[in-house]
């Protein structure tokens, strides 16, 4: 007999899916905030759902692992796509963009990441990241009449199908070497070949690049930038947040659970990769003057944060790397969710000036983004410091001293560009001094987001324990 | 009984999150009731000081043990305690704090115009943290508390600073980020050396190799040595006071630099006690430097706050110098001076707070025969002058009277090049303020000075009451922190070379 039951919350996402999709044919357009509500009712479920399921085990032939770490990801992913939703409803209702492709997409962007986190097989776990891949590409696209985001789609795309066609590629040598494609099999066959198995070895290096694609670690950042600029801010905000999930969870599947015979091989790989995406995230943040830019280069750094987690290679390090993505994404939510609530029809707010006092024009968002800015830069009492905390620790922890020290020296050179914005908040006068109008369920959201970042610091030991559960299968 | 050792436990706690908790209720109710900010942040201050005062009548003396101790698990993943306790020397920096941080509120009451909720609520905000500071026995907890500090430092540099503010916050803020992290690396490092455990005690007496204490040494100084300052990575000081307004000046003075010395006697000294004796000629040559050569420098400011920072610089340079000289008398005047300046400094930059909210200038040349018109005032800043020149009587003499003793019993030389700059601290001091004070008044603007009102009167009164009972009896300091010293001074790799 089948087992459907871990699956359950990937099945009604599709069918809800088609759902929004027939629905919009059938609605009459003054109803398409149904469409919204759709969703959300589906992300919900979904979360439901997942929080019930309590079955361990491989399931669909070998395709689908069950475990905590499925479960606790899959729920925050939907929880973040919840939120996304609710930033972006009336900044896509101004521009012409609320269809319900816009939330077919999504959805089906979900699912792609649902399967990726609780893959158990090569062929699922490239079927999950193309299916998310191309929905984010298309995603991107939306906004046709523009110029920007067009060649955004593109570029995301001709890289995209790159470092598939990569990861992919690396799959295939692992076949070649081990015979399998089931993760499972593989760690078990890795093993026994023989030490520096070239074939093997070729296939980690086309792995590690694939996945450092997706993350968007340095030298393979090249998309983000221009992805984060030229996509409509609701879409950024989307790329920018659940699919880091999903990526951290390919890490851990493939990396982890299935490559850990050839750790000192990859482990110099990241360690090489962290470095240079703390160096040039940081660095390359300083000289932007488009806030999307520039978050897009500060994303670039803390993926390398998160690598250092990884590169510990030990359980508390994968902890704290899958803390620090947790984080991460609250964060980068809050920090766009404040660039959509000050745009407005034909206005983007995504350049840095058009920061400049917003202390005066509301007190409480320029808090609101004060907080997210020292999180990002990982000042206590923010959440931000316990994550980057958390990775530092365990870098030190297995002795990678000169990699902690390059941490810390970045995040100051990073703290700079953070404190820019604090700056042009709250000690510069408005340029612009419009009142800022948002719905209701907007602000209230917001606002839970920013009070997060100091109010979750009592709970930061229960967050991280909860990831060290999560991971207790796998590490 | 029951109800005295529950207060014993939460005591610390109420010290410190009484006023971040008044902090943020005037955060977010100023806006809506913009007339209760006011009482609202004189309530908190005076409660929290109300509140320190138990502090100190109950604290046992004559034991170095931690007192009102409490504990409770915050991240078990790391071993992070919520750990709170106060020995001696964190004592006097506790009752220090919140007396500044009630006088700060009240120097503010009338000159701050704008964002009034938030200045207010960023003074109880700091106030709090940086009393989580000198309580906190979890290296961690000790350094959420340090670094958090810098967030409502830099908003109250940058928002209600001069015109230079922002190059001048963004500096102090980046100078001091970097010190810290790199103590952040030192701190895991003994972490994962102490079998898993933050506990400040538990790090003590670690058997550390001879090269890893020196590199940890390191990592601690540049931490501290930028927030004491230190010669050389004292640059950020000037143009922080200068462009901070008074009520930041005043704290970053009296409080926030003793942040960094406050580090050397609890984690460099017993952490690291041999790198601490190998380095300890290093760290009296620049804390000489500093004594020396700063002190030159503030003899030809033109500003009336750079002077007086500079001067503050001169004057940790004894309180350093006292901690490295590893002896009972140097110890006991680095603590005495770190409090005597914690409260002449303060008063100085209030005095010249005073005459800027009056002309707006901090250029010693716009002023001269203040004494003409402000007597009062005059004869006020007359007794703070003497305590910074370090006259006999008030605080100033006793600190750097006992650092200069110690320094005797270890090199002659140390005592001479220490004293000689006794001279030019009063040849500064004094003539800042001949300059501003006497003279014929030949200005319009100093004419139509009026003198200090009660208000002024009143922190100006209360901070010299301090100077002068410090001065002439300094023995209930000395006994309140001696046992914590001298156990200090005792700990094995302490009392290596040394003579305690």
């Amino acid at each position: 007999m089948l087992h459907i039951g871990p699956v359950l919350p990937e099945i009604l996402l599709l069918v809800m899916a088609c759902a929004v999709l027939l629905a919009e044919v059938f609605l009459p357009p003054r109803r398409a905030t149904l469409l919204y509500w759709l969703s959300q009712m589906a992300l919900v479920g979904a979360a439901f759902l997942t929080a019930h399921e309590r079955f361990d085990g491989v399931i669909m032939h070998g395709m689908f692992v069950a475990d905590r770490l499925t479960r606790v990801l899959e729920e925050f992913i939907c929880l973040l796509t919840i939120i996304v939703l609710a930033y972006s409803r009336d900044y896509i209702a101004e521009r012409g963009l609320f269809k319900g492709e816009y939330f077919v997409l999504g959805l089906l962007a979900v699912v792609g990441m649902c399967v990726m986190v609780g893959a158990a097989h090569f062929i699922a776990l490239y079927l999950g990241l193309e299916l998310m891949s191309l929905s984010l590409y298309a995603m991107v696209a939306l906004e046709r009449d523009s110029s920007r985001a067009s060649e955004a789609a593109m570029k995301y795309f001709v890289l995209g199908a790159l470092a598939s066609g990569l990861l992919l590629y690396g799959l295939s040598m692992l076949y070649g070497a081990t015979g399998s494609l089931e993760i499972a099999t593989v760690a078990r066959a890795l093993p026994t070949l023989a030490p520096g198995n070239l074939v093997a070895t070729v296939g980690l290096v086309f792995v590690v690049a694939g996945l450092a694609f997706k993350l968007g670690a340095v030298p393979f950042h090249m998309w983000i930038p221009d992805v984060y600029e030229g996509a409509p801010t609701s879409v950024t905000l989307f790329v920018g947040a659940a699919p880091k999930i999903a990526a951290f969870a390919l890490f851990m599947r493939l990396l982890i659970a299935g490559l850990h015979g050839l750790v000192a091989s990859w482990q110099d790989m990241l360690v090489l990769l962290s470095v240079l995406s703390m160096a040039i995230g940081n660095m390359v943040a300083i000289a932007q003057t488009n806030t999307k830019r520039m978050l897009a280069y500060s994303t670039i750094a803390h993926m390398g944060f998160l690598l250092l987690g990884i590169v510990s290679a030990r359980s508390s390090g994968y902890a704290a790397a899958m803390f620090y993505a947790i984080v991460y994404t609250l964060m980068t939510l809050g920090g766009f969710g404040v660039i959509i609530l000050m745009s407005r029809r034909g206005f983007e707010a995504d350049r840095l000036e058009d920061l400049k006092g917003l202390h005066q024009r509301s007190p409480w968002y320029a808090f609101m983004m004060l907080l997210f800015m020292f999180a990002m830069a990982g000042i206590p009492p923010t959440i931000g410091f316990y994550a980057k905390l958390a990775v530092i620790g365990a870098a030190v922890g297995a002795g990678f001293y000169g990699l902690a020290i390059a941490a810390v020296v970045f995040s100051v050179i990073g703290a700079f560009y953070y404190l820019r914005i604090v700056k042009l908040m709250y000690f510069d006068a408005a340029t612009d001094k419009a009142p800022l109008r948002s719905a209701r369920d907007l602000r209230w959201i917001l606002s839970a987001n920013g009070a997060a970042m100091i109010a979750l610091a009592p709970w930061v030991g229960s967050l991280i324990s909860v990831c060290r559960a999560a991971l207790g299968g796998i590490g | 009984m029951t109800a005295m050792a529950a207060y014993d436990h939460l005591a610390l706690s109420l010290v410190i999150w009484t006023p971040i908790a008044v902090g943020f209720l005037i955060l977010f109710a100023g806006g809506r009731f913009p007339r209760l900010v006011r009482p609202l942040a004189a309530l908190g201050s005076l409660a929290t000081f109300l509140l320190t005062l138990p502090l100190w009548t109950e604290f046992q003396r004559g034991t170095a043990a931690m007192q009102f101790v409490d504990i409770r698990p915050w991240i078990p993943a790391f071993h992070v305690y919520y750990a709170l306790g106060i020995d001696g020397i964190s004592l006097p920096l506790v009752l220090l704090t919140s007396l500044i941080g009630l006088i700060v509120v009240i120097a503010g009451w009338s000159g701050v115009k704008e964002r009034v909720a938030e200045y207010f609520a960023a003074f109880l905000i700091m106030e709090g943290l940086m009393i989580g500071v000198f309580c906190a026995l979890d290296a961690m907890l000790f350094y959420v508390f340090w670094e958090a500090m810098l967030i409502p430092m830099f908003l109250i540099i940058g928002i209600w600073g001069g015109p230079n503010r922002v190059y001048a916050t963004i500096k102090f803020f980046l100078y001091t980020f970097l010190g810290s992290v790199l103590m952040l690396v030192a701190l895991l490092y003994l972490y994962f050396h102490a079998g898993d455990s933050f506990r400040i005690t538990s790090l003590y007496d670690l058997p550390l190799r001879e090269p890893t204490q020196i590199w940890i040494f390191l990592a601690f100084l540049i931490a501290f040595a930028v927030k004491v300052p230190m010669w050389p990575v004292h640059t950020w000081l000037p143009d922080a006071h200068v462009e901070a307004p008074t009520g930041g000046s005043v704290v970053l003075a009296a409080i926030m630099l003793k942040m960094g010395t406050y580090g050397f006697l609890r984690f460099s000294l017993p952490i690291v006690p041999h790198a601490s004796h190998e380095l300890a000629g290093m760290m009296i040559a620049l804390s000489l430097v500093a004594i020396v050569y700063i002190g030159l420098v503030a003899l030809v400011q033109e500003d009336m706050k750079k002077l007086i920072a500079y001067s503050s610089i001169s004057h940790m340079g004894f309180v350093t110098m006292g901690i490295f000289l590893f002896n009972s008398l140097g110890a006991n005047g680095a603590m005495v001076q770190m409090i005597s300046h914690g409260f002449v400094s303060a008063a100085l930059f209030l005095c010249v707070g005073v005459l800027y909210d009056r002309l707006h200038s901090r250029q010693i040349r716009d002023y001269g025969g203040v004494a003409n018109r402000m007597p009062v005032f005059a004869a006020l800043m007359m007794l703070f002058a003497m305590a910074n020149s370090g006259l006999p009587g008030t605080s100033g003499f006793v600190g750097e009277f006992m650092v200069i003793l110690g320094s005797f019993k270890v090199d002659i030389w140390y005592a001479v090049l220490a004293a000689i700059t006794l001279l030019s601290g009063a040849a500064y001091t004094l003539w800042l303020y001949k300059r501003v004070i006497f003279g014929p008044v030949t200005k319009a603007t100093v004419d139509s000075l009026q003198d200090v009102s009660p208000r002024e009167t009143a922190f100006l009164a209360i901070l010299a009451v301090a100077v002068l009972l410090l001065g002439v009896w300094p023995q209930p300091l000395l006994q309140v922190m001696h046992a914590s010293l001298h156990h200090l001074l005792a700990r094995p790799g302490v009392a290596l070379a040394g003579t305690p």
